[in-house]
């Protein structure tokens, strides 16, 4: 790659938010340029099966569905943790969002008129599809809606949406550096100027220098080591780097997500869509749990409950004992070897090629996995990064912050192309009103520092422990202490622990030097970062003295509305060897705090009144870094329109 | 259970950017574990044996097409190739036709970008989207086709397998006919067939390919390659006659019901 590349607009990752970040920038008039680890179709969006949500009602069972049902699901399932407002923006705007990719190519199923038989809660259902809506876009069922909202391409929406996608940006012409790390942001601890980045062809260090960055890098799942569903590369370098600059903090890092059924051992993701079309889910008794421990949702409860209660099977010995551990088993079975071999063809595959198992035959081994990051580098609604002009962040790697402490499966689909299609513009209009660029010597300094960093690694030599003994010990620690079920003992013990490996990964040595893009040292270079983001993690939730969302504390089981009705913001102060905490108001609360009418509720009330805590929720995140956003504050959240709302969750 | 296999793996390894090495073949050995994967086992060599071996492996569940590689002689995915479906003795070699990396890492995202560019492989329409507007309707059939050609996962195995792909650099390759029958195929692209003529009926498309049938029988995601070549050669046929191909073509847009408006 080039030594200096400039552009308006500089977009870090090319899955789906990244991508239609930059087609939106790049509709604005702007220069735009795309770095990718991986050419942009491998991105991990591409691995995403189940669906995208959208309230478009447009199938028997989505009946009377509009944005005001989705809206209450999605805070429902935040367990209030969401802020209100970017919620609304974006149930509004994700039918708008989903048709646009049918648009761009997507071939989504569609409304086939007449009867067709479904599997609801362990049941043979007819249904009957309208012939008005016949040739619409189809919905499924996912879990904690209310409605089936989840509009999916056969089995492979994340790959179409991604293919589709993709194909408008080749479209328009935009710039694509793939086998491009960002390793650094370019930035005066105020305003940020772009990039450094590492090229993984050669391992030239190069820089992108643009009046606008947006970080679209996705989550951090691996710093669970193997114990997640994502993507070998997900290791969350561009929140890593927001970070690092010292100003810019992380929202909410302790929310994280783990789904029910990750294949056993692999932790290859097998759909939700599987439960969702009837899939069971069985102890070693053969026995379907979840029938007695959620008898209105079942196996369709929110994934944060439904984690808990297979963890509890394990825990009570009700867990099946494979040469790997402990396990539990999903049951399709009974949906019929027409319906696995086709409609869910890609849980056939996988269930083949890993296990060599035919899942209409036999049941297949799964237990609840890392899978999604609901924190990530906090921003206002714009996508703009608190305490960092010209700095953005849209998809998994940001805290915009529409999932609170539990993203509900669907959402975050559909939260990459509408985010992306917001953040981009605001992106390339924050870029068109510049004319500055960053001073030469910030440039240099900022390429210098890499550098020293890279030179640091190539220098060491001795018996320090190998940077992949670090990763394996950290995913220990993380799934151990920092997993489904979380006490202050345990987590005590993790921030130890991670503290220690800092310690070890600062005497860690290369085992290869070689020239070229070295996957050691690659590797190597994002390590720290990965450590710090466990660290802020782990604190965050031994900090976090309750229970909410996918954040489970059996030592503080109840949602604390009185003290923790607030987000966690994480800074790491430049030169710090410890990160600092600060918490901000969830945001504007339209809908009042309540039961989600699932899983477990024991709830400590507000002692607040509604109206006062709302009051403060501006100044209080203005004061912990939200910078101005193009409407005012509140504007979007159409206060009190969820009354309209029919649908109730059952 | 017998007792486990030592594997023997033969790798290709060349590092382009060490003006110190030249390509040779190199020997390591490991036990085989039960379920090991060929991501599981070259990771295990790259962090206990030798930590400069290149590959690329993303999603690491035969979705993303990263990983495409030459096992034995033969094009495969390898995160989703199981040692245990392998003799002792184990030869990874990178994928031809596409520019080295390093090692088994090959540059196939620029090589698809470029095919990309070449057919065009986006929904030509004329009409602007309306945000606010139903979507247009498919039959349900149809969406299911397309899906179908859409599977493609871009792993360049069929590539690979491609004796004429090997030879020409021009040729769309079997990846990138059924990019072009995938496009032709849905209604929401107003690309009439005598446009696709250009790109399709040369050498470049589909007669530059002479039907080995390498690229079927490589492909992981089993997409009816020659299928989609018969069907290619048949349109092209057909377009040569004018009045045949309106009323194809027609037909082909009806079979699309519009929205009521
Ligand atoms: C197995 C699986 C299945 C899922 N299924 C669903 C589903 O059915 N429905 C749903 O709503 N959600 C699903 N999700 C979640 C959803 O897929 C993701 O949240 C979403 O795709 C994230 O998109 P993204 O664009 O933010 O990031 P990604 O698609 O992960 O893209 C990140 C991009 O950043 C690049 N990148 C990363 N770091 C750097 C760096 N330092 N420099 C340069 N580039 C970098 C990468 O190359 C990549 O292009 C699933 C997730 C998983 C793991
Ligand atoms: S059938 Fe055609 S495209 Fe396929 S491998 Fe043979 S020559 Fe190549
Ligand atoms: S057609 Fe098959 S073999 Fe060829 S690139 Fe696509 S998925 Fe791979
Ligand atoms: S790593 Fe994604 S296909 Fe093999």
């Amino acid at each position: 790659m080039d030594a200096i590349l400039n552009t308006d607009v500089l977009v870090i990752g090319g899955g789906l938010a990244g991508e239609r970040c930059a087609i939106e920038a790049a509709n604005a008039g702007q220069d735009v340029i795309i770095a990718s680890l991986i050419p942009p179709r491998r991105s991990h969006s591409c691995a995403a099966q189940g669906g995208m949500q959208a309230a478009l009602g447009n199938c028997a069972m989505g009946d009377g569905d509009n944005p005001n049902v989705h809206f209450l699901d999605t805070v429902r399932g935040s367990d209030w943790g969401a802020d209100q407002e970017v919620v609304r923006m974006f149930v509004d705007e994700a039918p708008a969002a989903v048709r646009e990719l049918a648009y761009f190519g997507v071939p989504w199923t569609r409304v086939t008129a007449g009867t067709q038989t479904h599997f609801i809660k362990g049941r043979k259902v007819e249904l009957t599809e309208s012939e008005e809506n016949a040739g619409l876009l189809m919905q499924r069922d996912f879990g904690g809606t209310a409605k089936w909202r989840t509009c999916y391409a056969a089995a492979g929406t994340g790959h179409a949406a991604l293919y589709a996608i993709d194909g408008e940006v080749v479209r328009l012409g935009i710039t694509v550096r793939d086998r491009v790390e960002a390793l650094s942001l370019i930035h005066d601890q105020g305003r940020c100027h772009g990039a450094v980045v590492r090229c993984l062809r050669t391992g030239k260090i190069g820089v992108i220098i643009a009046k606008a960055t947006v970080i679209a890098t996705g989550g951090h799942g691996r710093i669970y080591g193997k114990y997640t569903t994502n993507a070998t590369i997900n290791e969350g370098t561009g929140t890593a780097m927001a970070l690092a600059t010292g100003v810019v903090p992380l929202g909410n890092m302790e929310a994280v997500q783990f789904h029910p059924t990750g294949l056993w051992p692999s932790g290859i993701l097998v759909t939700e869509g599987c439960r969702g079309d009837g899939g069971y889910l069985l102890n070693r008794k053969l026995q379907r749990f979840m029938v007695d421990l959620e008898p209105e949702k079942q196996e369709l409860a929110s994934r944060d409950v439904v984690s808990r209660h297979m963890m509890t099977q394990i825990r009570e010995g009700l867990g099946v004992d494979g040469p790997f551990g402990t396990h539990l088993w999903l049951d399709i079975r009974h949906l019929g070897r027409e319906h696995v071999h086709t409609k869910l063809r890609e849980v056939y595959e996988i269930c083949q090629d890993f296990l060599g198992l035919d899942p209409a035959d036999e049941l297949i081994p799964v237990r609840p996995t890392q899978h999604y990051s609901m924190g990530g580098v906090r921003v206002n609604k714009d996508g703009q990064a608190y305490g960092m002009s010209g700095l953005f962040a849209a998809g998994e790697a940001a805290c915009w912050d529409m999932h609170g402490f539990n993203r509900l499966g669907g959402n975050s689909l559909a939260e990459t192309i509408v985010a992306g299609r917001i953040v981009g513009a605001r992106a390339a209009q924050f870029a068109g009103g510049k004319t500055d660029g960053p001073d030469p010597a910030l440039v240099e300094h900022s390429v210098r520092e890499q550098q020293e960093v890279i030179a640091d690694w190539l220098a060491r030599s001795g018996n320090g422990p190998t940077v992949y003994e670090i990763r394996d010990r950290l995913a220990e620690t993380m799934m151990g202490k920092v997993g489904i079920f979380r006490n202050g003992e345990e987590l005590e013990e993790a921030v130890t622990d991670i503290y220690d490996l800092i310690q070890a990964c600062d005497t860690a040595v290369l085992r290869s030097k070689v020239p070229g893009m070295n996957p050691e040292l690659a590797f190597a270079l994002r390590l720290p970062g990965m450590l710090r983001l466990a660290l802020v993690t782990a604190q965050g939730a031994l900090a976090r003295t309750e229970s909410r969302g996918a954040h489970s504390r059996t030592d503080y089981a109840a949602r604390d509305d009185a003290r923790w009705l607030k987000r966690t913001l994480a800074r790491w102060p430049h030169g710090a060897t410890a990160p600092v905490f600060d918490y901000e108001p969830v945001g504007l609360l339209d809908l009042p705090p309540a039961g989600r009418g699932y899983g477990k509720s024991s709830i400590i009330e507000m002692s607040e009144e509604l109206a006062d805590y709302n009051e403060t929720v501006s100044e209080e995140q203005q004061r912990h870094g939200r910078l101005d956003s193009d409407s005012p504050f509140g504007a979007n959240l159409r206060a009190g329109e969820w009354r309209k709302a029919t649908g109730e969750v059952s | 259970m017998s007792e486990a296999r030592t594997l023997v793996f033969e790798i290709f390894r060349y590092n382009p950017q060490d003006p110190d090495t030249a390509p040779h073949i190199q020997r390591f050995e490991m036990r085989e574990e039960p379920h090991l994967t060929l991501y599981l086992a070259l990771n295990y060599i790259r962090e206990n044996l030798d930590p400069s071996l290149q590959f690329d492996f993303a999603c690491r569940s035969a979705v993303c097409g990263s990983c495409a590689m030459i096992v034995n002689g033969r094009p495969v995915l390898a995160c989703r190739t199981r040692t245990a479906d392998l003799a002792n003795t184990i030869r990874l070699q990178p994928l031809p036709v596409f520019e080295l990396i390093g090692d088994l890492s090959v540059d196939t995202g620029r090589w698809f970008r470029g095919m990309a560019e070449k057919v065009e492989a986006w929904i030509h329409s004329n009409e602007p989207f309306d945000p606010s507007a139903p979507e247009e309707r498919m039959e349900d059939e149809l969406a299911r086709t397309i899906y179908e050609s859409e599977r493609c996962i871009e792993c360049g195995c069929c590539v690979a397998g491609c004796g004429v792909a090997l030879t020409r650099d021009d040729f769309v390759g079997p990846a990138g006919l059924n990019r072009i029958a995938r496009f032709m195929l849905d209604p929401r692209d107003q690309r009439e067939d005598a446009e696709w003529f250009e790109v399709v009926s040369s050498d470049e498309g589909v007669f530059g390919c002479i039907g080995l049938m390498a690229c079927q029988d490589v492909c992981p995601k089993e997409l009816p390659l020659l299928e989609v070549h018969a069907y290619l050669r048949r349109k092209m046929l057909l377009s040569k006659a004018p009045d045949l191909l309106k009323n194809i073509s027609a037909r082909r847009k009806e079979s699309a019901p519009k929205t009521p408006s």
